[in-house]
């Protein structure tokens, strides 16, 4: 498993939940440092690959694990 | 990166068409779109501090039924109020965010959102009942955000 500086739990919510939530939880961070979150919704894997390209933050990793999508993002 | 901009004109005051704009304004929010609402018609419903909204299967055979149901039974009384204590438990199980926290998200980041006066005085609602911090105005007003947008939707 890859470093990350803050962790995410967005299981269990909705989109656009996640996004909003790990929207919040990178305006609290400085640039470099990387947020991990893990997701129940399957819409948010795609959504995440949209979001890092909209944003500029880089999705590092994204992976699923029985019905858990771990996203890694660094904070551009 | 320049800002792109969001416009959404909000006409639907029902529970369910209540999200569209909400999730839509609060998630352009989020990749960096300044976003616009006007609430026009039933979509100053989306403004109220008490937003109440409910939902109605009438007009509306797309929705999904637990069984069956003749539309003269849907239109009993009671049964609007049963549909969305339904709607609303379903979406709580299933992690959807309820639209008061969708709102404040939007509040949050700062989306505009605006009144029509026109349908204000029609419907005579009390500015007081709504919640603060949104202008007033009428077509004009909505073209001159609405015209330098990128995406301009009516919902």
């Amino acid at each position: 498993m890859a470093n990350f500086d803050k962790e995410l739990d967005a299981t269990g919510l909705n989109c656009p939940l996640p996004i909003l939530r790990a929207k919040k939880s990178l305006s609290e961070m400085d640039s470099n440092q990387v947020l991990q979150i893990t997701a129940t919704d399957p819409g948010s894997v795609k959504d995440f690959e949209a979001f890092a390209k909209q944003t500029g933050n880089e999705l590092l990793e994204s992976s699923e694990d029985s019905g858990k999508y771990v996203f890694l993002i660094k904070k551009s | 990166m320049s800002e792109k901009k969001l416009a959404i004109i909000a006409t639907k005051g029902t529970l369910d068409w209540a999200y569209p704009p909400f999730i839509l304004a609060s998630t352009a929010a989020a990749l960096g779109y300044e976003v616009q609402i006007f609430c026009t018609f039933y979509g100053l419903q989306l403004l109220r501090k008490k937003m109440d909204l409910k939902m109605s299967s009438l007009g509306n055979p797309g929705m999904p039924m637990p069984m069956p149901m003749p539309v003269l039974l849907q239109a009993l009384p009671g049964m609007q109020s049963m549909m969305t204590a339904m709607m609303k438990q379903k979406m709580k199980s299933k992690g959807v965010a309820s639209l008061d926290e969708l709102r404040s998200l939007c509040v949050e980041a700062e989306v505009k959102m605006i009144a029509c006066q026109m349908t204000v005085d029609l419907f005579e609602f009390n500015t007081s009942e709504f919640i603060d911090g949104i202008d007033y105005g009428g077509a004009a007003t909505f073209f001159e955000f609405a015209g330098e947008s990128d995406i301009c939707l009516f919902i």
